[in-house]
């Protein structure tokens, strides 16, 4: 394989023992897994085959059928995983990709997961179908980089089921222009389950993103938080949220940002559903451009026009996210430090 | 020359409205001036102009800092060459932490082994990981304005009212850092009340009155006409001198 025309770094893919527990990557519709060690990770297809018991899993959280290829990743009981797991999923040479992922943390268990998705490709289609299970007391963090090329058009789907207790935070990078890029997780949350997302959307001229959450708090005491920011510099992008309040004492919070450089559109669309009495659901909303009394202030420090703006875009996208283990903030810092070179 | 600010015939407007009308003012070096006035006199544009805001357009007139034309230079270019500004009323900035800010200030000042020190003096431990004056007190904003100027150690200071909406107390630490800060350089403090006077020594006050300089002289005297008869007649008074 030769993966040379693109940085897999830039979606945080080290493909290093040392750095990572297991390390998966799939070309095209071709999947190969490069090592692991403490945790289960297959293709999908031979996991299926290996287990019967994965039908109970399979297309169970996302609408859809068939026989794709995608990573089978399940962490066995009581296993905290180390160091992160990566997975590639890399468009080459066809002119689409089909991924179908399935992920189960067992009771107890814990894993960070880094998703990187790239392409080679001018133009081409991204689908990917992803179904996460999240156990009792088991906590995942997914960290999703995407960095695409103008004419691929992305169209994931994905669902996640976090069961009693559980934690799923979840942190969606998006670095480079892009086609279409549409993706609507939906999260369902049991009882004192709690789930986090956290996104930070660019989008380029010529680029339509609309990228949302929606979270059914089912279980007591559960509870939501979604938060994101996105600029839009010429493009178009929609910042979705929907939040349903089902049970007894859930609580949710909705935070959209939007800041504007130049031209663009952005179109914060946060929503709020209660259907118990007793919940407590909030959401804040703004869009804007960079104040130039936040630029003077910085330039009375020292800073070029520049640097102020850099350091202010940059602010902006740092979300501070509880539970982020210390190098997945790493790898998205790194990402943020991207996008503000390609924006400044 | 041995000014090391001067401000010649300087007339600023925004939007339109003219706010600053002929201010001339030359500042020795080794010289602090206090400036009084009341709302809306224009002492903060005259410091903002100073500084290069582009929120304020020059009219005529021409701003000298250490014999050079800075009236056209950007803001961080005059920042380089040695001014140092303390905000009223500091923005606030989501994302940035101070801590990010200082390092600049220190890079600028050539102070990076002196963070620590101002930091611990300040008592301002608990505020490096937050987002530069968000849900600052009106103490804390105060100070860390301070701490930024210790570090950008600037030859010329602009103190935007450093004793308004702080207690007695914090006006005392203040007023000794100030005092550390103008030690051999100059300044020019704005100041509503004369509380920080108590503690900084000032040479000269300088009020001004509907965008124009009525009067210099001595600070305290100036105050204490101020006191008495209020802004409108110590102006009054102040003109009918000139």
């Amino acid at each position: 394989m030769s993966e040379d025309f693109v940085d897999l770094r830039k979606v945080g893919i080290e493909r290093d023992p040392s750095k990572r527990s297991a390390s998966f990557m799939m070309v095209d519709e071709s999947p190969e897994v490069g090592f692991s060690r403490g945790v289960e990770i297959l293709s999908t297809r031979e996991a299926i085959e290996r287990y019967e018991w994965l039908e109970d899993y399979s297309w169970r959280l996302v609408e859809g059928e068939g026989d794709y290829d995608g990573y089978f990743i399940r962490v066995p009981r009581n296993v905290k995983v180390e160091f992160p797991v990566e997975a590639c999923l890399l468009l080459k040479m066809a002119k689409s990709q089909k991924v179908h992922n399935i992920v189960i943390a067992e009771e107890n268990s814990e894993l960070n997961l880094i998703t990187g998705c790239t392409s080679e490709r001018l133009s081409g289609l991204h689908l990917g179908m992803s179904e996460f299970y999240i156990k009792r007391n088991a906590k995942v963090t997914f960290t999703m980089i995407h960095n695409w090329k103008r004419g691929n058009e992305v169209l994931p789907k994905t669902g996640i089921r976090v069961e009693e207790n559980g934690v799923f935070i979840s942190n969606y990078i998006l670095l480079s222009p892009v086609k279409v890029v549409k993706a609507c997780p939906v999260a369902y949350l049991e009882r004192n389950s709690r789930a986090f997302f956290g996104s930070i959307i660019v989008g380029f001229e010529d680029s339509e993103i609309d990228i949302g959450n929606v979270v059914y708090l089912n279980g007591e005491g559960s509870s939501a938080e979604i938060v994101s920011r996105s600029i839009s510099r010429g493009g178009k992008v929609f910042s979705r949220g929907h939040i349903i309040g089902n049970a007894e004492n859930v609580k949710g919070h909705l935070e959209c940002k939007g800041m504007i450089i130049g031209n663009g559109v952005i179109h914060a669309i946060p929503e709020l559903e209660a259907r118990n009495p007793n919940v407590d659901l909030s959401h804040e909303a703004a869009i804007g451009k960079i104040a130039e009394d936040e630029i003077f202030y910085l330039m009375t420090r020292g800073l070029s026009r520049d640097e102020a703006t850099s350091l202010i875009i940059r602010g902006f996208m740092d979300i501070e996210v509880k539970g982020l283990p210390e190098v997945l903030k790493r790898e998205i810092d790194r990402a943020i430090e991207l996008v503000e070179k390609a924006l400044v | 020359m041995k000014d090391v600010l001067r401000i010649v015939n300087l007339c600023v407007g925004v939007d339109g409205r003219i706010i600053l009308k002929n201010v001339n003012l030359y500042i020795q070096k080794g010289q602090t001036f206090a400036l009084f006035g009341p709302n809306g006199s224009g002492k903060s544009t005259l410091l903002m102009t100073i500084a290069g805001s582009s929120k304020y357009r020059i009219y005529d007139g021409r701003i000298m800092f250490k014999g050079v034309d800075i009236t056209e230079k950007a803001t961080d270019e005059r920042v380089r060459m040695g001014l140092g500004i303390m905000y009223q009323h500091p923005p606030k900035i989501t994302g940035v932490k101070l801590r990010e800010i200082l390092k600049h200030c220190a890079k600028l000042g050539g102070t990076e082994d002196k963070i620590y020190e101002y930091v611990k003096m300040l008592n301002m431990e608990n505020l490096l990981d937050r987002d530069v004056n968000v849900g600052f007190s009106g103490g804390e904003a105060k100070k860390s304005e301070l701490l930024q100027l210790l570090l950008m150690n600037p030859e010329f200071l602009m103190l935007d009212e450093p004793d308004s909406g702080v207690d007695l107390e914090s006006i005392a630490v203040i007023g000794e850092v100030i005092n550390d800060l103008l030690d051999g350089k100059s300044g020019i403090i704005i100041t509503h009340t004369g509380q920080i006077l108590k503690f900084v020594d000032v040479d000269y006050g300088v009020v001004m009155y509907k965008g124009r300089i009525a009067c210099i002289g001595d600070p305290r005297e100036i105050l204490k006409t101020v006191e008495k008869y209020g802004y409108e007649e110590c102006a009054r008074r102040c003109l009918r001198t000139l």
